[in-house]
Formats: C-alpha cells, structure tokens, sequence
C-alpha cells in the first residue's frame, strides 16, 4: 500500500469530517427554525418589528434594520481607517516601520471580544452618555466598538492585495512621471480593487456576526432606532440573549432569527468570493 | 531557464488576478524540479509527482507525520479512559443529588449545597443553571432530581410537588444621586409602559427616563410582568440586559437609570425605591405589605425522599434558612 495513498485517504477523511459538521449544522438550524416561519409566515416574521415570543409576536423587523444600521456604521468608521492604514503600511512605510506595525495590528484581532464590549461600557458608554446624551449604550457605541473590532481583518486582507499588485505597475507609473500618491491613486488601489472589496465584504460578514460586544455595548432595546443615540438589539444579541430561558416557539424563533443570519452572512461569503473570482 | 521564466511570468499574472493568494502550484513544483513537461495530461502523473516527492523530501515529514498520528491516537484513548474511569469512579459511590433550574435561585442553592456536603460527606450535590423552565422540564423528565424556580408553577406543571424556599422582593433601583424616594405601584406600570417618559412627571429636573428590563423568558422579568405590568408588554424602548448584576451596573453609572432586580442584590451603588410608601425591607417582604414578592421553589417529580429528602430537610431548617437570610432572601420559615 503506497503511503502517500494513505496519507491522501486519512487527510482527505479529516477534510470531509469538517464539510460534514458545517452540513449538519445547517440542517439542524433549519430544522429548528423553518417550522416557526413557516406557521408565522415569512411576512409577518420579516416585515413586523412586534417581538414577545412569549405572546406569540415573532415580528424580527428592528433587528434586521438594526443590524444592518451598527453593521453599516461599523463599515463607515473601520474601512476609512483600515484602508488608510493599509495604503501607508503597504506603499509608504519603510520596511522597519512595517515590521513592527503590522504584526501590532494582527494583534489586535487577537483579543477577545468580550475585552472590546468591557472597554467599551467602562469607557465609550459614558463618553457617550455624559456628552452626546442617550442611555450611552447606543447604535453609535456599537458601531465604534465594531468598527474597531473589523480593523484588523480589513488592514491585513487590504495590505495582502495590494502587496500583490506587481512592482511593475508602479516602476512604470513612475516612469511616466506620476508622484507615488498619483501612481498609489491611479494605478495600484484600482489594480487591488478586487481584494480590497473582498476585505470589505469580509470585514461586514465579521461586524454582522459578532455578539459579545455588541451585546455588552448596544442595549439590546426592542424599538426600530430613530437616533445613533438609541439603544438597539441586532440579530446576534437576540439569540444569544433569549436563548438561556428560551423554550418551544420561543426557542424555534431564535433558531429561525439564527436563519436569516445564516443566509445573510451566507450572501456576503459568496459575493467575497464571486468578487475575487471575477476578472 | 527559459521556461522557468515563463512559468514565473504566468504565476505573477495569477497571482495578480487572485489577488493575495501567492501560492502557485505551477510554480512550486518549477522550483522544486518536478513541473511535468506536458501539464496537459495531469491524471497519470499526479500520482507519480506524489512518489517523487515522497522519495526525495518527504522522508522526515512522512515520519513527523506517523509520530503525530501516533500521539493523537494516544490522546484520545487517554481521553476514553479518562470518561470512562471517571464514570467507574462515580458508580462506586452514590450518584449525586442534581439540582437544575433558576439562575436567580442557583448562587443561593450552591451556598446550601456547600454548606450542606461538608456536613455530609458522603453525599455530593450537583447544582446547574439553565433557567427556570429548563428546570421544571429536567424533573419532569426524570434528568434531575430537584428543579429551582423562581416562578409560580403554571396549570399544566401543578402535579409537581412545590417546596417553597424563600421570599425574595423584587426592587425597583435607581442611582443614588437620584432624588425620587416612593412612587406608587401605578406610576411604577405608566413607567414600563413607556407612557411616563420623562422624569419631570415624578416632580424631578426634567430629563428623559433610561429604562432598563431583563430579556424575555427570565424568571425576574416574568415576576415583574404579573406584578406590576397586569400582563401588558414591557415598553420596547426599555433597554435590556441579561443579569441582575449588568441591569445593576448601568444604574450604578447612569443617574437617570432605573431597572428592576432582586432585592437580595441590591447595594450601596444603587438606590432601592419605596412602593406607594412601603420600604423593600426584610420585615415588609415577609409579611407582604411590600407588593412586588415572589416565591422561589424547589420542585421535585414525588415527594423527596433518601437523600433529597435529607436535603431538601437541611434547607428547611433553621440553620439553612438563616444562610438563605445571610445571603440577602428572606426565609419563607418564621
């Protein structure tokens, strides 16, 4: 028996053994979950914002905006940031510099979650609350805690791509006459497009799927938001909040919550990778 | 050399087009010697390519590789004998009482348990969360012996049997720079309601009013719900935390906060408010003219008897209800 052979077999095991967890586990949450929003109906459970699973009102409506709302503001302070970052660790720093730099940052995505939302309720939340108003635990601090928390996935898939842009383009930008930050505008961010979009999407798909801190941070209020100052509840905290007491069709809501989850993060995976694939 | 080039120039372009994924198989193999000349038909000779490298280098990875499959096959062997000698251990001796339920219930039931086990020795309790329900659903199910709830049983759960254990109030907290001392069980409702919303309607400077409640299904949130709520809905712009200890935490830092938790856990970081007049003292709980009282439970499936019993008999006692007052409930025994 030819050992690399076996070696192919006993790997190509271990890889199914994961394929098989995520499998299972996508059908034991639709399990869990289809029956309620199907005896609810997909209108009522999508487009009402009426949560009391113990009445029997599984509208999710505030949460789906919400998460979207902290999503988004976590985009708008993170990528900016992110971004900026990556283009002078990438294009600008010497090599020192980077050295010391980058794997600071990779640090950053090392600490725990929890860690972020305790900073942010001993720190952000009453900044917030003392000089902006509100309960302090908002949209906004959510969104700050994650736009911090995405930093690190966004800087080190961007530096990736643009590392991968090849030296080529640059040497010829600069021979025409372009100045570096022209040659960085012009030539090597649109060539790192690609990757740099998928940082992005990637950088969402972590915003939209983290709880602890958002949790700790966010209020976990039941309302549709009308200010950044109002508490809000996203997906993810509902599940992990309710999921403790919850039982029967209290339980199977949260599971189908944990669905449109699912299917969302689901889309933003596949269009990172649909936007790496293309060109 | 040419073709090297060439095969470089095709993996920068890859790469380009990937976009981060550096690894190129075409040219790994290029460097490494072993790139087939004809990539066209790759079937045959993917296999010969394996050999190769196993001849040449993978010698003392493939070695690495069998001491590690080796060291995993100890681990978990290791790991069966560890359940199953764990297991063999505990069959010896007598299995242990279990204790599921209420997580309000579970600091004061693990309090008894130790006091309870250092005096017997021989019996071992084991006490878990989970919730109120989940409790009730453990000893209906014959999973536990002992449920705690700090709910009333509902119809349909009354076969149990109910061992009532001790009184605990349910305070309304406010931060103690807050000037408010008593309001009425009504005002109290209109607040949860949302109707009240600004702190200018209790006679105070005018500023909007934090709301704080516990989330849907905890055993706190539902007593407050039938007590003070008469069944209506918890205003949803009332943010919601998870413990009695973080709802605790916010009114501590935020003067215009105001939640509900167990009178047991109240501190001199927050300030409790009387109700139409009447203190959260130990004595108003107690004989009820404080409203906002609950009961915690133990429930079991039969009468107790063995070692339940005997347990469920050291709670009862004296000893086991002054532990239960030292820890901030009041004893449901004179």
């Amino acid at each position: 028996m030819n050992r690399g052979k076996f070696i192919e077999r006993v790997l190509f095991f271990l890889a199914l053994s994961s394929v098989t967890s995520l499998l299972l586990i996508t059908i034991f949450i639709f399990m869990e979950g289809l029956p309620l929003i199907i005896s609810t109906g997909l209108k009522n459970f999508l487009f009402s914002s009426h949560w009391a699973p113990t009445r029997g009102h599984f509208g999710i409506l505030a949460m789906i905006i919400s998460s979207i709302l902290v999503t988004l503001g976590a985009l708008g302070l993170g990528v900016p940031l992110g971004l900026a970052c990556a283009i002078v660790l990438a294009e600008f720093s010497p090599q020192r510099l980077k050295l010391v730099l980058k794997p600071t940052l990779e640090l950053l995505a090392g600490v725990p979650s929890v860690v972020y939302g305790f900073l942010g309720v001993i720190w952000l939340v009453p900044l917030i609350r003392d000089y902006l108003g509100g309960p302090g635990l908002s949209l906004l601090a959510g969104s700050l805690i994650l736009g911090i928390m995405i930093l690190p996935n966004v800087i080190s898939i961007s530096i990736d791509s643009l590392d991968a842009v090849p030296e080529t383009y640059r040497q010829g930008s600069i021979a025409l006459g372009a100045t570096q930050w022209q040659t960085v505008r012009r030539v090597v961010l649109p060539a790192a497009r690609s990757g740099i979009i998928t940082a992005v999407i990637l950088g969402m798909g972590r915003a939209i799927g983290e709880t602890m801190a958002v949790i700790m941070v966010a209020g976990n209020a039941l309302q549709l938001p009308t200010s950044i100052l109002d508490p809000v509840r996203t997906l993810t905290s509902n599940i992990a909040l309710e999921l403790g007491y919850a039982s029967g069709r209290h339980r199977e809501a949260l599971f189908a919550t944990g669905i449109v989850l699912f299917i969302i993060i689901m889309i933003l995976n596949l269009s990172a990778t649909l936007v790496t694939r293309r060109k | 050399m040419l073709k090297l080039r060439l095969v470089q120039f095709h993996c920068s372009f890859l790469n380009f087009c990937n976009n981060g994924k550096r690894s190129c198989p075409i040219l790994a193999q290029a460097k490494a010697g072993t790139l087939l000349f004809t990539p066209m038909k790759p079937s045959p000779k993917t296999e010969r390519s394996w050999e190769t490298c196993e001849r040449k280098s993978l010698r003392f990875p493939l070695k690495l590789t069998r001491r590690l499959i080796c060291l995993w096959l100890i681990l978990v062997l290791g790991l069966v004998f560890a359940v199953t000698g764990c297991s063999c251990q505990s069959s010896t001796s007598t299995p242990p009482i279990s204790v599921a339920g209420s997580t309000s219930v579970q600091p004061f039931a693990e309090k008894l348990a130790e006091v309870f086990m250092s005096d017997h020795p021989h019996i071992r309790i084991d006490i878990q969360g989970g919730g109120s329900s989940a409790g009730i659903y453990a000893v209906t199910q014959g999973a536990a012996h002992l449920g705690a709830s700090s709910r009333e049983l509902v119809a349909k759960e009354k076969h149990l049997v109910e061992i009532p254990l001790a009184w605990d109030g349910i305070a309304v907290i406010v931060n103690p720079q807050n000037a408010l001392k008593n309001m009425s069980l009504e005002q109290l409702r209109l607040i949860f309601l949302g109707k009240i919303k600004n702190w200018a309607d209790l006679g105070l400077p005018p500023h909007a009013i934090h709301l704080i409640s516990r989330e849907e299904g905890s055993g706190t949130r539902n007593a407050f719900e039938k007590m003070v709520m008469q069944k209506q809905e918890v205003s949803p712009a009332a943010l919601v935390q998870d413990s009695n200890g973080s709802v605790r935490e916010i009114v501590a830092n935020d003067p215009y906060a105001m939640g509900y938790i167990s009178v047991g856990l109240v501190d001199d970081r927050v300030k409790a408010l009387d109700i139409d007049g009447i203190p959260p003292t130990r004595e108003n709980i107690r004989n009820h003219t404080y409203k906002l009282v609950r009961r915690f439970l133990l429930v079991s499936k039969l009468p107790p008897q063995g070692r339940v019993q005997e347990f469920v008999n050291f709670v009862l006692s004296p000893p086991g209800q002054s532990l239960l007052e030292a820890e901030g409930l009041v004893g449901i025994k004179e």
